[in-house]
């Protein structure tokens, strides 16, 4: 390859050395070490530490509530998007910028907030306790964390869409005689599809790493409410170094495989609404 | 991963009826109109609001006495101490490794491009927890610098340094991934102009880009900023909770809480709340910025 290209503008040697440099130093190699330190288990111990019961309960628990936190988050996301986006409503702009709360508020102040809201004698808990619903120190508490910081990636990936949206498809919908939700069916929601299903990864993917607001609501009991990150910290707390890292690994491998989806969707939501991101 | 956290202009929403209410054919029927806002609205007000209204509440629920010894507390300034200290150090790091990173990928042509803003964008899909412990396998007493470090008296792990390293990996991609995008969609042409009249590298940056960048890196930092005071997951594994010397304020908020200082808890929790709220401020006021200056040269062009 002997192709030289002249640049006119100054410092790409520099920016994407210095780039290189600084994303190898703090992430790459810090990552491997994850890798090689696996690697002096042994395959068969490896395999022992990431099947051990109650290893494999923590990622039921993690990965099915994270599941189902995504779930809630895209009907009630693309609900609140849609509000934001339509209608007009006193206090909108305040909405609007509260979205984000989750992104803003630290994960620990979340945690203990929730867990005087849903504890028995909290504003929640109160009136749910009667009911016999337990939310506080179940695994339902975990899901109502999930729940509280996955909602503003799907309102953040799906308004911007219909913000978009030409006024004139629905037009045509309606002047061809559909009805308003034949409209939203075959018109609207096919155009969203491709975004919403990336807020869904996108919470779904931060839920299933979740550690701060998640352990102080879950009880964090053996085979019933523990979540897989709090697996490695308890493996950690015990000077089990091999153990902590098997399991990290397994996490990592899945958020990889899931990064590379979310890519693949976002290039999808990309083509299909022809924006640039 | 930064997808959902991406400045958006044009999100401001227009006073009065929006365009879609104005419309027969884009309006749903009362019925249906108030049923999504009642439910969108009462899931907003339990899932978000109410947390919020709830950290106050409780932290001031033994009054304005307990509330102030509590953050007056000499372990709690510590914290307060340690939290800014990486912040400062975190935020400047990912900003000067932002807008580098943004340079080379946005104004030059390469191989890999794609595959180098996955790798940047990598921190935000690791878990918090695993966060903290790659730094714990490579510093700790048995990872790979650990034998080294503690010849020569040197302590990153349960020490700031670690601390540090922890806030910088989980906001290393925010300032980054503000800015690819955005000096993407600016192209290079009044960069190539003012180097062939004659600029350096520099005053190219300084006088050309950064006016152009300006809103998307205030944006960046003020997300970097947010995470780095708030982070707890990663910083909690590092940090070995030594009070008064690796207490950041979540952690802070942990030990507390696990005291069942609940009072005391909540106030320093409504220190990191109130940062949360001046955040949001800043960040829909540099909104409203970037999309007037959107406007603008929408107009213009």
């Amino acid at each position: 390859m002997s192709t030289t290209t002249f640049r006119v503008l100054p410092g790409f040697r520099l920016t994407l050395g210095y780039t290189l440099a600084y994303l190898s130093l703090l992430v790459l190699i810090p990552l491997a070490a994850v890798f090689l330190k696996t690697t002096t288990l042994g395959f068969e111990q490896f395999w022992s530490v990431v099947t051990s019961p109650r290893v494999v309960a923590s990622y039921k628990l993690s990965f099915g509530a994270s599941l189902l936190a995504a779930s809630i988050n895209a009907v009630f996301g693309l609900m609140l998007a849609w509000a934001l986006v339509r209608y007009s409503f006193p206090g909108k702009k305040l909405i609007d910028a509260l979205v984000d709360l989750p992104f803003a508020l630290p994960t620990a102040v979340a945690g203990i907030a929730l867990t005087a809201l849903y504890a028995k004698n909290g504003w929640l808990g109160q009136y749910l306790d009667p009911l016999g619903i337990q939310v506080a120190f179940k695994p339902l508490g975990v899901l109502v964390a999930l729940v509280f910081i996955g909602l503003p990636f799907v309102v953040r990936t799906v308004q911007p869409i219909l913000e978009d949206l030409d006024t004139e498809l629905e037009e045509a919908a309606a002047s061809l005689g559909a009805h308003r939700w034949q409209t939203f069916r075959h018109v609207v929601l096919p155009i969203l599809f491709p975004a919403l299903l990336t807020g869904f990864a996108l919470a779904f993917a931060r839920a299933v790493g979740e550690y701060g607001s998640v352990i102080f609501i879950a009880g964090n009991l053996p085979m019933v409410s523990e979540i897989t990150p709090l697996m490695i910290i308890t493996k950690l707390e015990q000077y089990d170094y091999a153990g902590a890292t098997a399991i990290a690994t397994v996490m990592l491998v899945f958020s990889f495989i899931l990064l590379l989806i979310i890519n693949g969707l976002q290039a999808w939501t990309a083509k299909r609404t022809g924006r640039d991101r | 991963m930064a997808g959902a956290t991406t400045m958006n202009p044009g999100s401001a929403g227009s006073r009065g009826l929006t365009r879609f209410e104005a419309k027969a054919a884009t309006r749903e029927s009362p019925l249906v109109k108030w049923t999504i806002l009642g439910v969108s609205l009462s899931f907003f007000a339990i899932f978000l609001l109410m947390p919020l209204i709830a950290v106050f509440v409780e932290a001031l629920r033994k009054g304005w006495e307990t509330y102030l010894t509590a953050l007056t507390d000499p372990d709690a300034l510590s914290a307060v101490k340690l939290t800014l200290l990486a912040a400062v150090i975190a935020v400047p790091l990912n900003l000067v490794f932002g807008v580098s990173a943004a340079w080379a990928i946005a104004k030059f042509e390469f191989r890999g491009k794609h595959f180098l803003i996955t790798l940047i964008d990598l921190p935000f899909s690791v878990s918090p927890v695993i966060a903290g412990l790659i730094y714990v396998l490579v510093f700790g007493a048995q990872g790979w610098l650990g034998p080294w470090l503690a010849e020569h008296d040197l302590k990153v792990i349960f020490a700031v340094p670690g601390i540090v390293l922890a806030t910088v990996f989980v906001t290393f991609p925010f300032v980054a991934r503000e800015l690819i995008p955005l000096m993407e969609a600016q192209g290079r042409e009044e960069e190539e102009a003012a180097v062939v009249l004659g600029a350096h590298g520099f005053q190219v940056f300084w006088h050309v880009t950064l006016p152009n960048i300006k809103w998307g890196l205030l944006y960046g930092v003020i997300l970097t900023n947010a995470r780095a005071m708030g982070e707890f997951g990663a910083v909690s594994v590092v940090s070995g909770h030594i009070r008064g010397h690796t207490n950041t304020l979540p952690l802070h908020v942990e030990i507390l809480y696990n005291e069942y200082q609940f009072a005391a808890a909540f106030a320093v929790a409504s220190l990191l709340a109130l940062l949360a709220l001046v955040t949001l401020v800043i960040k829909s006021w540099v909104e409203h910025r970037a999309a007037q200056a959107y406007k603008v040269t929408e107009d213009a062009s």
